[in-house]
């Protein structure tokens, strides 16, 4: 019941719903593990901890080849919300939580959540544009200094 | 594989998970919880308790599951329950790990 691994580091860049459950998913099944974890929020990233936006978080319909859709037709108007739809529904079958309450589960399990003060600058966003379980604002360097430790990984998503 | 617990042979798996609920009892509970460095409380009991019930329903566990359960909050299932708390509550309780994601 004991891994090698002690810490997991996330760094999201991007807000597409399927790369944000990704590092749900992970952070939270390390919490589950007994692995610590937690998530530095970049870039477009961020959108996934801003109150207004983050039950909004669309799939990428263009650019996508696994999404079998032509890239003429994703790039429709309401393509995208459609695709979103029909995957959000798959998700609440499997009891996927939806984004601010995936954000309360990782929160109350012990997981960190970092919003990356550059990308806050950068997108001129305020403490209050983001979700209240948020742990802090940090620079990069911060960020690392929480990584010197070992058995610790990053991952860059 | 056989294993001899609170003076009871009990049949376990490689992860150390009883592969016969009806060979559990709460002594044997105590004792798995003692190897994990859990001392079992009345407050532990209630949520093996509530496991039991989501086994006996054939309904699965998961983490949001505890969020809706109405008996304790995440933070405390943590807390009562340190570095695992799925994993480490179903092995007390006598039932197969949970093959949840979340």
């Amino acid at each position: 019941m004991s891994t090698k691994v002690k810490k997991m580091l996330f760094i999201l860049s991007k807000a597409t719903l399927e790369n944000v459950y990704a590092a749900f998913v992970m952070a939270n099944g390390a919490r589950m593990e007994g692995i610590e974890s937690e998530i530095f929020f970049t870039f477009f990233g961020l959108e996934a901890i801003q109150k207004k936006k983050l039950e909004h978080l669309h799939v990428a319909t263009v650019g996508n080849p696994a999404m079998h859709m032509p890239t003429m037709l994703g790039g429709l108007p309401g393509v995208e919300a459609l695709a979103t739809k029909m995957m959000k529904k798959e998700m609440e079958k499997l009891d996927m939580p939806p984004v601010g309450e995936f954000l309360e589960i990782l929160s109350d399990s012990g997981c960190k959540l970092w919003a990356c003060k550059l990308a806050v600058d950068m997108f001129h966003l305020k403490r209050e544009d983001l979700i209240e379980e948020l742990d802090g604002i940090l620079t990069i360097g911060d960020f690392y200094n929480r990584a010197d430790q070992e058995d610790t990984h990053l991952l860059f998503i | 594989m056989k294993k001899i617990i609170a003076n009871t042979e009990i049949e376990v798996n490689e992860e150390g998970y009883l592969t016969d609920f009806n060979q559990w009892n709460k002594a044997i509970g105590e004792s798995l919880a003692q190897e994990h460095g859990i001392d079992m409380t009345d407050r532990h009991w209630e949520v093996i308790d509530y496991i039991h019930d989501k086994y006996q329903n054939e309904e699965p566990l998961s983490i949001r599951g505890i969020k809706k359960s109405g008996v304790l909050d995440i933070k405390e299932f943590y807390s009562l329950f340190p570095g695992g708390p799925l994993k480490k509550a179903t092995l007390i309780a006598g039932i197969p790990k949970p093959k949840s994601c979340i």
